[in-house]
């Protein structure tokens, strides 16, 4: 292995699932082995949340509840615009309404299966257990889930799960999820139980003496950096894919916060897992400045196809039957177009890289609905997608019910993210991390509806219990700003700001943005060889040393200044993207959704190494532009057994 | 219980060189305003007395209009007219209580429906501090634009129309007259005639839009309704109108003398 | 395609503001309205000239970050979000007119930015149902019809943009209070709060310095969610309710 790129360290693993009991007692053991806090002095304690997605807005609401006092920060002006307000598809749950066998262990199972064998068995069964009280939960807040004319809840079956356990509002759930908690969130704001604070971004963590005890923060619109003090602290920040500049996610999601506590010393485990969608609507110029994601229920009635001929320009209605490839459903038979998305993804890409790619740029391929409209009559795929014809009608200008819809595949969801415990823990005591933050529960690829489940497991229901076994010690000694730490942090984020805004240079943001977006996409994106990766780690620098003295951000550190919000996220996207690359050349196989071109099977299916890759990649961040030292949590599967996916 | 914390308030001087201010800050929080206590500053109590008061007053149309239209046939039946709502509930009630309780309660309707409306305009008012540049209507009606003006002019019309018919002070034909005669001498001047029709022209308008109005503000709309509403708005207006028109046009015409 | 550009510049909440003139050029049909401001403003940033502040976030008409008076219309000329707004619903040589939305309750934060937490406070105030974590019982425990269920979503679309505020002569709120007020009030989970929910959020949306409503109808044809206009006479209704059951207008 390349040595140069990083070192080996001590082996890391969970201490605070009780292995000794089986894992279907697990989560209730830990709960009854952890300490708890008596109700009188939980308004003693205080915990800083940062985020209000499902993870941080659940969780705000519930420690409030709960009685501590809670201080919640986020950089949109409203916690209901977390980024989690933008899931369509659904979220899973054990319910077994439909009485179609499912169960704890199936849902369990599947997410172990579908994550590759890359996940962690303990975490993944209680996200299972949870996953029915979210369902009640949402319910009694009054989030309209779909209903059938009895007046029970609908569920459908996502992502190719062969049962239906997925609860959905139309395509809209994680909006109606995220104003459920965030309307309990409001509720304990006006009972004066949350201290809230819109439109402030975390830039630092403050550890004093080995515990997270505040954050450093940057008031958006008056430009006041300010240090916050609590007991602990919970990050619940959302993912990066933002990395690759465009990306399903929301402009403004970011990595910074999450990043930032990994420079103080929280591990950050499997970077490079990146799940990429395969249905969104393909990049239509160059300042196209994100992608939009089109439900991927559009597979079970569209039929994906590209020419067989490189370089076909006929509009695709003039296309004779016998001159297009259905490539899914030819090299899958058995699942057809509703394979995973990490190999509908990754055979979308080859038939474009081939040349065979439709639209303007070459980068698409169709999903045609001719064939249904044919079979059910228009009404019914009305009925069933109208809403996502019409956006895409919105955006492209185009009838996807005359032609066939371009669609290409984007980055969706990092599974990466800050190494937690069993008890959502990192390595600094007393961060927590929570949702798409931490890297707890998908392995190397994430199924669909899952991660609204994990994050308001998390949220509600995980963290609320766990938090009470580190916070029965406090609390901790007060910490104000003039404490040696404090004043370090602060110091280091002004310094930071000034320095962004004296280079001075003559590239903006978005330019150094879109340069690192464009080459891990291309290099580390839906597949990696060891040739791109050491591409990528050879110009990586490059770009930061451009960025630090080439970059050009306008207007002052004390106003409302987005440019420099952007310029600092993109500063820790560069640091990022690197160790994201090292992290994907190190792991020398093909495992979900991270796809070595060395490592495939003879028909070009990805290839796991279990002997060899069987652990979390877990990297300690080292100053000074030494290299990142790696931490193995091995991976033991008692309830799971190992075996090669197989979708032919 | 704000954390308050020493901070650099970030002056820049020039570009991108900062000068240091140590000042006291903490992150903005949204201030909270105290909602105010009571019913009538309510904004939607102050709607439904509009909308109740407004109701009173069209009832009172509808029979004002009906009760017109005896000048058709003729001053006499028109000026017996006239007197019998001066007699209605006689010899039970004193001479005129009945039509004294129309008019305080006619009155009462008037100032509420007045009140409330000065009182939501002035609130509009402050809700939009700094007028648009440019704006541009997707929506709303004509009828819905000049409730407020036409509002007004139909006070001032009613305060005219009663010191005109019902007291003779500013009629043509002076005071000590009978009804019909007031009503003949106001009609037969084209000034004042314009003036009613103009008067019932707004009040046209402003039920059109106070009727489907008055029904969504008792919430009694629904998407099902609310063509019928619309429509029961439109006829409404319409007859009212054309019944009121009637006289004044009839007389100005020459048809009635 | 190229385009005059009319923009409300204002430094802070402060500061009195202005249009200013911008012109882009080479504007392709398939831009979004704030990719187009986004080409504006890297020249404006290479340029040495302040960008122009605006909100947006998801850029897929779900967050309700975005906002814009386009020409005197809120959101602009399609009845969507300003972030599914394309360019190709103008010509070659437009002058477009931008504001901020305009109202008492929605401070000017910078330029097109304004201060929409105003909202928030109108939820915080009653717009939620207290279910306190872990207390619910099974989800099947209460059927709901699926024509209040199909109704209540239609409601708790709203994203909470304030194009309704913009754009009512009014500068009320109605439409969003009532789209809560709507979507809570038609489930049987919502019930009993219902009084203290309508009166509560009105009388915070009315201590916001938000105008009444007169039912005029502005906010509901430029809402991106279709919000309807039943919602309003939904919430009046549950208002004189509350009021008849005896319950004092506020907290
Ligand atoms: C288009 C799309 C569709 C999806 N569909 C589905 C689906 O159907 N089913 C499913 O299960 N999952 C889906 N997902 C994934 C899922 O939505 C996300 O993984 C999940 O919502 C993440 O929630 P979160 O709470 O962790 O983070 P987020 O919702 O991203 O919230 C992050 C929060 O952190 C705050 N924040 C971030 N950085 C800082 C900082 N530096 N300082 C202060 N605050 C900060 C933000 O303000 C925000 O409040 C989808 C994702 C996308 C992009
Ligand atoms: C005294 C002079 C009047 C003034 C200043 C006035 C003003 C107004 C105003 C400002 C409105 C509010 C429109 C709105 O906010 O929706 C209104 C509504 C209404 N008006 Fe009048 N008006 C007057 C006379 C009348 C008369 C004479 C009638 C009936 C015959 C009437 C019937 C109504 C009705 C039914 C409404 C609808 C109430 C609602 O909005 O719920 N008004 N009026
Ligand atoms: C063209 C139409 C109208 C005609 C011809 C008309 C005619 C009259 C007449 C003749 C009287 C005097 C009755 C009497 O003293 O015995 C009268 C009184 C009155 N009218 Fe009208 N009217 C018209 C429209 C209206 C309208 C539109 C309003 C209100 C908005 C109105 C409100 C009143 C009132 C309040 C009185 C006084 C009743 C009283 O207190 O005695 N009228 N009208
Ligand atoms: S009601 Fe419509 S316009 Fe108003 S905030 Fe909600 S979504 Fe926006
Ligand atoms: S435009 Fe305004 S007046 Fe009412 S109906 Fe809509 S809030
Ligand atoms: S940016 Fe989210 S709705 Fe427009």
């Amino acid at each position: 292995m390349p040595l140069d790129l990083f070192t080996v360290g001590e082996p890391i693993a969970d201490t605070k699932a009780p292995r000794d009991v089986p894992i279907d007692k697990r989560w209730d053991e830990r709960k009854f082995r952890a300490k708890l806090v008596n109700p009188a002095n939980r308004r003693r304690l205080s915990i800083i949340v940062v985020g209000t997605g499902l993870a941080g807005g659940s969780a705000a609401a519930t420690l409030a509840e709960m009685g501590y006092r809670v201080q919640n920060f986020w950089f949109q002006d409203s916690p209901r615009r977390a980024h989690s307000v933008a899931a369509q598809g659904g979220i899973n749950a054990a319910k077994n309404y439909r009485n179609d066998g499912d169960s704890v262990h199936r849902l369990f199972y599947d997410t172990v299966k579908g994550g590759d064998f890359r996940s962690r068995e303990d975490n993944v069964y209680r996200l299972a257990e949870v996953s029915t009280n979210i369902i009640d939960q949402c319910v009694a807040q009054g989030v309209p889930f779909a209903r059938e004319y009895g007046g029970l809840l609908d569920n459908r079956s996502f992502g190719g799960a062969q049962v239906s356990r997925t609860f959905y509002a139309r395509g809209q759930t994680g909006q109606q999820l995220l104003y459920g908690a965030y309307q309990a969130l409001e509720r304990q704001i006006g009972l004066g139980n949350v201290e809230q604070h819109p439109r402030t971004e975390m830039l630092d963590l403050i550890v004093v003496d080995g515990r997270a005890r505040g954050i450093v923060v940057r008031d958006l619109i008056t430009g006041a950096i300010s240090s916050h003090f609590a007991d602990a602290v919970v990050l619940a920040s959302g993912g990066y894919s933002n990395v690759f500049y465009l990306s399903t996610n929301a402009k403004g999601s970011n990595v910074t916060a999450a990043w930032r506590a990994h420079k103080r010393g929280a591990l950050f485990a499997n970077p490079c897992y990146t799940q990429i969608h395969p249905t969104c609507i393909p990049v239509s110029g160059d300042y196209q400045s994100k992608l939009t994601l089109m439900s991927e229920s559009l597979r079970n009635d569209g039929r994906v196809w590209v020419p067989k001929e490189r370089g076909d320009e006929r509009d695709p209605r003039q296309i004779p039957e016998d001159e297009r490839d259905y490539f899914l459903e030819r090299k899958y038979p058995a699942f057809g177009n509703l394979v995973p998305r990490d190999i509908a993804s990754r055979q979308a890409k080859n038939v474009c890289d081939e040349g065979r790619g439709v639209g303007p740029s070459g980068l698409g391929v169709y999903l045609d609905f001719t064939d249904a409209i044919q079979r059910m009559g228009r009404k019914t795929i009305e009925a069933k997608y109208g809403n996502l014809f019409d956006m895409y009608n919105r955006i492209t200008g185009e009838d996807a019910y005359e032609t066939g819809m371009r669609i290409y595949p984007a980055v969706h969801y990092t599974m990466g993210g800050l190494w937690v415990d069993y008890d959502l823990e990192s390595t600094i005591p007393g961060l927590f991390v929570i949702g798409e933050a931490n890297f707890s529960d998908h392995g190397a690829n994430r199924l669909g509806a899952s991660a609204l489940m994990q994050g308001l497991a998390d949220g509600y229901f995980v963290l609320p219990n766990t938090i009470s076994n580190y916070l029965a010690a406090g609390p901790f000694p007060k910490v104000d700003a003039t404490h040696p730490a404090a004043v370090e942090a602060e110091q280091g984020v002004r310094a930071q700001t000034e320095r962004l805004l004296s280079i001075n240079g003559t590239r903006t943001v978005a330019s150094f943005h879109r340069e690192l977006g464009k080459l891990m996409w291309d290099l580390c994106g839906m597949e990696r060889s060891e040739e791109s990766l050491r591409k990528a780690l050879d110009r990586i620098p490059e770009i930061r040393h451009e960025f630090w003295t080439n970059v050009k951000v306008s207007g002052e550190q004390g106003r409302f200044n987005q440019n420099l919000e952007h310029a600092g996220r993109v500063a820790d996207f560069i640091e990022l993207a690197e160790l994201m690359c090292v992290d994907a050349l190190h792991r020398n196989e093909s495992c979900g959704g991270h796809f070595r071109a060395e490592s495939q099977t003879p028909e070009g299916e990805a290839l796991r190494d279990d002997e060899n890759y069987a652990y979390v990649a877990a990297w300690e961040y080292t100053p000074n532009g030494t290299p990142p030292v790696l931490h193995r949590e091995a991976l033991e599967y008692e309830y799971v057994h190992l075996a090669q996916r197989s979708y032919k | 219980m704000s954390r308050v914390t020493m901070a650099w308030l970030g002056v820049t001087c020039a570009r991108g060189i900062p000068c240091e201010a140590v000042a006291t800050v903490t992150t903005q929080q949204p201030q909270r305003r105290a909602p105010k206590t009571g019913r009538f500053s309510n904004s939607v109590v102050k709607k439904t007395v509009m909308a109740v008061s407004g109701i009173i007053m069209i009832l009172y149309l509808i029979a004002h209009m009906i009760g017109n239209l005896h000048a058709f046939e003729g001053a006499d039946e028109f000026n017996e007219y006239s007197h019998w709502i001066r007699t209605i509930g006689e010899p039970a009630a004193p001479h005129g209580t009945v039509l004294w309780i129309i008019r305080l309660v006619l009155l009462a309707s008037v100032v509420a429906h007045f009140w409330s409306a000065i009182s939501l305009w002035r609130q509009a008012r402050r809700a939009r501090p700094v007028a648009y540049v440019t704006k541009k209507r997707v929506q709303q009606s004509f009828a819905s634009r000049t409730v407020r003006w036409g509002g007004v002019i139909l006070l001032l019309f009613v305060i005219w129309h009663i010191l005109d018919l019902t007291f003779g002070a500013v009629n043509p034909a002076g005071t000590g007259t009978t009804p019909y005669e007031r009503l003949v001498a106001s009609f037969q001047n084209i000034p004042i005639t314009l003036f009613y029709v103009l008067a019932m022209v707004l009040l046209g308008l402003h039920l059109r839009h106070g009727i489907f109005a008055a029904t969504q503000t008792l919430g009694q709309t629904n998407k099902r309704r609310e063509r019928a509403v619309n429509g029961i708005a439109y006829v409404v207006a319409t007859l009212l109108t054309a019944g009121f028109l009637l006289v004044p046009l009839s007389i100005a015409s020459g048809l009635i003398d | 395609m190229n385009l005059t550009l009319k923009v409300w510049r204002q430094l802070d909440r402060t500061q009195k503001g202005k249009m200013v003139t911008y012109h882009v050029t080479d504007v392709s049909p398939d831009m979004s309205f704030l990719e187009m401001l986004d080409v504006l403003n890297e020249k404006l940033i290479l340029e040495g000239d302040d960008p122009v502040a605006f909100d947006h976030d998801c850029r897929e008409g779900i967050c309700g970050s975005c906002g814009l008076m386009i020409d005197g219309i809120a959101h602009g000329p399609e009845q969507a979000t300003v972030c599914q707004l394309h360019m190709r619903s103008f010509k070659d040589g437009d002058v477009i007119d931008i504001e901020p939305w305009r109202s008492g309750g929605f401070p000017v934060v910078k330029d097109l930015v304004v201060d929409r937490s105003a909202l928030d406070r109108i939820i915080s105030a009653g717009g939620f149902i207290s279910a306190p974590t872990g207390t619910a019982p099974d989800a099947h425990a209460v059927p709901v019809p699926k024509k209040d269920s199909d109704a209540a979503f239609d409601a708790a679309t709203c994203i909470g943009c304030g194009a309704c505020v913009a754009a009512c002569p009014n500068g009320s709120a109605m439409l969003f209070t009532a789209a809560k007020v709507s979507h809570l009030g038609l489930l049987p989970q919502g019930q009993p709060e219902r009084d203290m929910r309508v009166l509560r959020m009105v009388a915070q949306q009315d201590a916001e310095d938000f105008g009444g409503c007169s039912n005029i109808g502005e906010c509901s044809a430029v809402c991106p969610k279709g919000i309807s206009m039943e919602t309003i006479s939904r919430l009046n209704h549950d208002l004189l309710g509350a009021l008849r059951a005896g319950a004092v207008p506020t907290s």
